[in-house]
Formats: C-alpha cells, structure tokens, sequence
C-alpha cells in the first residue's frame, strides 16, 4: 500500500449511471475504510480540524475505526454533527478539512469525507443513535425551517434538554436537502430521512405545512403559543432570473423548480403525480453546484444537456467533483458563453437561445477576472428546455412579517456571527437566511453556535 | 388514505355536475386567513401539490373552505373523498390578502364595487362578497357560466350581496351572453355605476372583462391561478408579467391590477403542462399524457 495515496472509492459506471437516479458514489467498505482511517497520523496539532466550520474531532472519529470501534466512532461525531451522512456527502472537503491535511503536502489527503459517511452509513445500517438527553428543562424553543441549519439547531437545543418544535413551510423536512441536492448525490429515504428521524429520536417535534408569516408569525409563537425563543434557519429559496427576453416562454424553468419538481415531488417515478417537461435539448445557465445538479438530473432524463457559463472552467463555483462528474456523464460544457435572448416558436415554447461568446478581461471586485463580450462572436443554440441557475436569494415571508428583525439590502437576515442573535430580542438566525446561498457545513455551524446562544440567552433570562 | 393524516374533511357538498365543496379541519390556517388567499392541498404521498383558494373559514371551528372542479386526474380523485377522509398535507394561508381587506373604511365607502364570477372562480368571489357585507358595504355580483348548470353558490352569494345577476352563455338561465355582455347592460341600460370591478374566473374571462373595463375606465382586480408548485416562492413555476415586472403569482398575488396582466403569456404558461406541445414532450418522455389539474378547475 502506497500511504501517499488514498484509497480509492468506487462509483457508479459514468455510462449507467447517466441513465439512473441511484447514488455514483459507492463509499468505502469496512476494509477500505480502515485502510483509509490508518493514513491519518493522529497530529497532535490537528490542521483538519481548523478547516471543519464545526470542529469535528476529526482525528478522534478516525481513530476509532482503526481500533474497530464504529459505534464509539459514531459518537464521536454525532457530538458536533446532527446530519453526518449528509456532510460525508455534499461537504465541500477539498477546501476544508482535507486541504488543510498534513498528509496532503506530500501526497492525497486523507478521505476525511469519505470515512465521515462510513461512519454514518455504519450507524444507520446497525440502527445506532445518537445519544438522547438527559433532562429535559421544558422550556419551548421555536425553529423555523427543517433545512441542515434548523436540524442542526433544534438537535443541539434538543441535547441540551429544550422541548423544541421545528416549523417547515414544505410537506417534507431537510430544505434543499429534500428539494434540491438530487437522489444520485444525497439518497432521500436511506441517508436524508434517516438522519432527520435521528434528530426527531432527541425529542424534535416537527410540524410541516406551517408558513411563517403566513400560517402563524413569530409574535403569535413567542406571545401566545408560549415559545421563549426563536431561530429562523428559512433559507435562500427565492430564485434569480437574468432579465433577458424569452424568459417566460414556455419550457425556461429556473433550477430550483426543475429540481422541486424532480426531487421533492419525484417526477421521475412514475408513480407520483407530479409531471415534469425533461426537454430533449436543455441548456443549464450558470455553473454552480445547482446548475451541474439541474445538469446532470436533466441528463438522466434523456436530454443533451449544455451547460452555459460565462467565464472559464477554473472560475466554475461548483466543486470539482461535480464538475468531474457531470463532464463523465456526458454533460458538455459551454464555457465563456452569455446568453442574451431566449428564442420562442409562435406556441410560445423555447426554440433555442441567442448567446455571445466571452472572454476574461481584468480581474473585478470579486477577484475573478471580469468575462467581456467578444465582438461578433453571436450565435445561436438550438434547445426546447432552459434552465436558470443564477442563485437565490432570502424569501421576504419572515422579514416583512416580523417588526423590528432587521435585514440587509440583499434580504439576508442580519445576525451576530457568534451567537446568532438578531435585532430582536429572542429572536436568532443562521444558515442561508443570514448568509446568502452558502453551503450546508456552514449553515449547520450558524444552527449550532445560535444553539449556544439560545441556551445562554435562556440561562440568563 | 393513512392514518396519521390530519386533514379532515368535515363536511362535502356537490355545487353541480362535478363541482364540489370541502370543509377541510385545518385549524391554523383558518385562524390567520383572509379573502384573496389560497392553500395548497396534497391527497396522499405521491400526489401534486394542488393550489386552491379559499372559498370560506370557521376560524372558531378552526376549518377552511374550498372548491374544486373534478376534471384532471388528481382533482377526480379529490372528489372521491367523503366526509371523514382526510388530505395528506393542506398548507396555507398562501398569497396576498385581497387588496379590500386593507383598504380604509373612507375608500370603502366611497367605492361602488361589482364583483364577476366566472364558473369555479364564483368560489373566491363569494368570501370577498361576505367580507364585504360583514363590515357594511353593499356589493353587486354577475355569477356567470356555460349553462344553468353550472351556476354555483347563488344562495349564498344573494344572502351577501345586493344584487346578484346571473347570466348564461346558453341563456338556460338568467342573462343571455357572456359575463361582458351582462356588464355591458348593467352599466349602458341600467344606469349602473362602478369605480371597482373585481373579476375572477377562468383566464379568457379575465382578460375579455380587463379589455371592457379599460374601455369603461373601471380599476379592475383579478386573481391569477398559473401553474405553482410549492407556493412559497421558491420555484418560480408561478411568474406573470405584470406591467414591465415580472412577479410571483404566489408571493406576490395572486390577486393583481387586470389592467398589467400580460394574459396571453398567462394563458400560453398555464397550458405548459395540458398543451399538445407540452403533453408531447411528456409522452416521448414518459409514454403517457400528464394532466396538469391546476387551471382546469377554473376552466368554464
Ligand atoms: C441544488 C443545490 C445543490 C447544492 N449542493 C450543495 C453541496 O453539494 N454542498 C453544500 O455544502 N451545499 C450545497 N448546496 C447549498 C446548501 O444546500 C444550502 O447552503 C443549505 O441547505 C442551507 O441550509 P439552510 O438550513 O440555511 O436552508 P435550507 O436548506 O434552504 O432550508 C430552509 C428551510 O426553511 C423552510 N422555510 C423557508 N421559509 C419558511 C417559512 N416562512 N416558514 C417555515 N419554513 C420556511 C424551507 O422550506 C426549507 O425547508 C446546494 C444547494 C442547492 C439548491
Ligand atoms: S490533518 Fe490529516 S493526518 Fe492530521 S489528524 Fe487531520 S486527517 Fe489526520
Ligand atoms: S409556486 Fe413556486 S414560486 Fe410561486
């Protein structure tokens, strides 16, 4: 075995798996994973750990599966992460934890990640939870929104023996968990479920189809139903548009429904009743994790499917592993492309789209090198199907329904990094609704420090 | 049906051939829910998310009201539900309050208001009438639709309402002609006069009634039903053109100013799903034909 090497962990087949919804990636047995687990040389000095926004013992869980020990393992990271299996999915660990490896000087990392969902995989199949509180304190704590950063909040609040209930807007709990992040990437029934009914083992109740703002608001929770505090985990769901002419032809969908309607609703089994429109030619514009997943989900659709980006592939936002994986699958990039006009036939559905080449001039405020238009340089791409991913941002419901809860000019929710805490007494928030899209690391980091808060704040009430 | 549903069906009445009216145990939308608003309901684990507006509510009872047309597959099956039956999921109050329930008691007064109700649409009308009346304004109201048949809720609409005036395309009942025709007659021979009119029925009729009023310089209000899916402003399956904006029907409305509505594009959005086109590319997809249910519960 060659210790500068990780093990490699086995996927799906890029050609069968363009044609199914089951997950590409494998993960690790319980003899790769132990293989694995004795590359790390258990620093006395952790950097991995400095690279977790939520401080996992990293060394601490790896440990335990080389002593065999998976339950204990399991514990482990069960003390600092409420949706385990989740993050040793999605986690961007290429820049956290693993890159900041020591064993990445000189050769891979070690799969900080991959050993993560090892474990967690481990505990589900075995049925292990995580451990339940102790006292409970009967003070009731209101959390809204069932996504990673509201889970993460209520599951912490829960440990410390709070009596919480989490309202979610959709009919389902997990956010883009559930609605997003695509069965191929994060397999709903066996890994996102699973681990919300883990949360719901520490006591969390959840009550789904409840709006704030709209069913109820956070004066009636905190005023009439009796809850001492409130952490609004809502998310970043209201979707962008580019503005061009064409956009509501029939057929341009934005990701965030196109993916709604294929993850939430399952419009790929055809046993439920949510239609789809697949598209036989569909452009994805943007190049984000959500674009490669609208991608690659149109992909297994049966479309040719072109993604639409305007700078280069270095500036790509998605992770590498996914661009990886959607350019296997068959996925062709259109880099350093702008679209300028959607093209409609005389029924009002998508013909194609008017672009312009681009190319990178000086770099802008963002650092990035600023995409300029190439004189000339328009053409057309035939497509029945386009999707918009350009980002989302904070839906207005809460903020304009709650006096004195302050935001910022891009809606985000303005909160105190440490505690959470907004500009209303009791009241904290984390996660997208603060941030802005981010990823679901740092949303479960913004859910477990407002957890703290919540409990300081309580304490001293 | 399982059994940890919540959503009870109270109470089940056929309006006419097909429409049916719901009362449906749902105790906190009812309590914060107003006319103009709406509410998704999901029958069971695999169903659409269906929108339905608000037809009445019991905040004391802690029940809401809805009507619905049993054309597409899902609302056929809704139909099949019987007192004691309960939905999987009923979210809401969704959208935006009708405008009127925020207006000043002094605008109020001073505005004569003629609400048009085409076919299903009679159901959203109906709680803005009853509002209305409750807090001391008289209203009048054109129930119109295909044939006799189809006229629902005119009891109830005449308990509420000063006049109510029915009119039929047929002429099997009240009016001969379609709901323009009857606003017409009210306001050329009748010596009526309105400052607001209030439209809400299927698509065309909304927008035939926006290109009269425009011409009798009458504000107008209609309330839009694209296709939605999760009605919380997330997915944008709901956008309309509204004047030089594009707005969420969900969010934003669904009630807005008759006089921005771009409706063709409205009207081309909302067959996405029931088109040749669009059930074309579901068959080579999916090798059957989809319904989309949303609009046809409106459709006359
Ligand atoms: C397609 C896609 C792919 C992604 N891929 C990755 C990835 O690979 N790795 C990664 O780290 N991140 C990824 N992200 C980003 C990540 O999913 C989010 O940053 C993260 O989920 C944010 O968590 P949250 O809890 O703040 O919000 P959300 O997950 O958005 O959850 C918010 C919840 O609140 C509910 N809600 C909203 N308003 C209300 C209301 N008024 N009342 C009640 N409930 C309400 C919503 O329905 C939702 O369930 C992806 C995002 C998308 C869309
Ligand atoms: S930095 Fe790498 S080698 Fe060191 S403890 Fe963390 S994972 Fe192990
Ligand atoms: S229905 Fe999804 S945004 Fe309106």
């Amino acid at each position: 075995m060659d210790v500068l090497k990780k093990v490699p962990v086995r996927e799906q087949d890029p050609k069968v798996r363009a044609t199914n919804f089951e997950e590409v990636c494998y993960g690790y047995n319980m003899e790769e994973a132990k293989e694995e687990a004795s590359r790390c040389i258990q620093c006395k000095n952790p950097k991995c750990v400095t690279g977790c926004p939520v401080s996992i013992d990293i060394p601490g869980f790896i440990k335990e599966i080389v002593n065999n020990d998976i339950e204990a393992s399991f514990q482990i990271l069960s003390k600092y992460s409420s949706l385990p299996a989740v993050c040793g999915r999605v986690c961007p660990q290429e820049s956290q934890c693993e890159q900041r490896c020591i064993r990445g000087i000189k050769g891979d990392p070690v799969s900080v990640g991959k050993l993560e969902r090892f474990t967690a995989d481990w505990a589900r199949e075995h049925k292990i939870t995580p451990q339940k509180p102790k006292e409970l304190n009967g003070i009731k704590v209101a959390v809204i929104g069932a996504g990673p950063a509201g889970l993460t909040c209520a599951g912490d609040l829960a440990k410390m023996g709070y009596d919480v209930t989490i309202f979610e807007a959709l009919h389902e709990p997990g956010g883009v968990l559930v609605y997003g992040i695509p069965e191929f990437r994060l397999p709903k029934e066996a890994v996102v479920k699973a681990e919300i009914e883990n949360v719901k083992s520490l006591g969390v109740k959840i009550e789904t189809n409840v709006v704030i703002g709209k069913s109820t608001t956070i004066d009636e929770l905190m005023d009439e139903e009796g809850f001492e505090a409130v952490f609004i985990g809502s998310g970043a769901g209201l979707p962008k548009f580019m503005g061009i002419p064409g956009e509501n032809a029939n057929g341009v969908f934005s990701a965030n429904e196109y993916l709604t309607r294929n993850n939430l609703m399952k419009a790929f089994d055809k046993s439920y009743d949510t239609p789809i429109i697949a598209g036989k030619k569909v452009a994805v514009v943007g190049g984000g994790n959500v674009a490669m997943d609208a991608a690659r989900t149109a992909l297994r659709l049966g479309a040719t499917v072109y993604i639409v980006y305007r700078r280069s592939e270095t500036e790509l936002p998605a992770r590498i592993e996914e661009v990886h994986h959607a350019k296997e699958e068959g996925v062709i990039l259109k880099l350093l492309t702008n679209p300028k006009e959607i093209l409609v036939n005389e029924n009002g559905w998508v013909s194609g789209m008017r672009c312009v080449e681009m190319e990178l001039g000086e770099p802008d405020l963002s650092g990035r090198r600023k995409p300029i238009e190439k004189e000339d340089s328009e053409f057309i791409l035939e497509l029945d199907t386009v999707i918009m991913s350009l980002g989302t941002s904070p839906n207005p419901l809460i903020s304009s329904t709650t006096k004195g809860l302050d935001t910022n000019k891009y809606r985000c929710i303005i909160a105190d990094e440490e505690t959470g805490l907004t500009s209303r007494e009791g009241v904290f928030a984390g996660g997208d609704a603060v941030t802005g899209a981010a990823t679901v690391i740092l949303a479960m980091g913004a859910g477990k420090a407002a957890a703290v808060g919540i409990d300081k704040y309580l304490k001293s009430k | 049906m399982a059994e940890n549903y919540i959503y009870t069906v109270m109470k089940k009445e056929s309006l006419a051939n097909s429409i049916y009216l719901m009362d449906v145990k749902a105790p906190r939308v009812a309590k914060n829910c107003y006319p103009g608003q709406f509410v998704i309901v999901k029958m069971d684990e695999k169903g659409e998310r269906i929108p339905l507006t608000i037809c009445d509510y019991d905040r004391e009872v802690g029940t809401v009201t809805i009507v619905f047309q049993a054309i597409g597959t899902s609302t056929k099956l809704m139909a099949q539900y019987e007192v004691g039956d309960a939905f999987r999921d009923f979210t809401g109050p969704l959208g935006c309050k009708s405008e009127l329930i925020d207006m000043s008691m002094d605008e109020l007064s001073k505005k004569k208001i003629l609400f048009v109700a085409g076919g299903v649409g009679t159901a959203p009308v109906y709680p803005q009438v009853k509002w209305m009346k409750e807090n001391g304004y008289n209203v009048d109201c054109i129930i119109g639709a295909r044939n006799k048949e189809l006229i629902i809720l005119e009891d109830r609409m005449k308990e509420y309402a000063e006049n109510v005036y029915i009119t039929t395309d047929d002429g099997s009942y009240g009016f001969k002609g379609n709901v323009n025709e009857c606003i017409k007659d009210l306001v050329h021979n009748q010596g009526k006069h309105y400052d607001l009119v209030i439209a809400i029925g299927p698509m065309i009729m909304m927008k035939f009634v926006c290109i009269l009023t425009k011409e009798l310089g009458i504000k107008t209000i209609v309330s839009m039903n694209p296709v939605m899916v999760d009605g919380t402003g997330m997915c944008g399956a709901c956008r309309l053109s509204i004047g030089n904006e594009v707005k969420f029907a969900c969010v934003d409305g669904p009630e807005f100013d008759g006089h921005l509505v771009n409706f063709d594009e409205a009207m081309k959005r909302s067959q996405m799903y029931k088109s040749e086109e669009g059930k074309k590319v579901l068959r080579e997809k999916e090798g059957a034909t989809h319904h989309h249910i949303l609009c046809e519960c409106h459709e006359k």
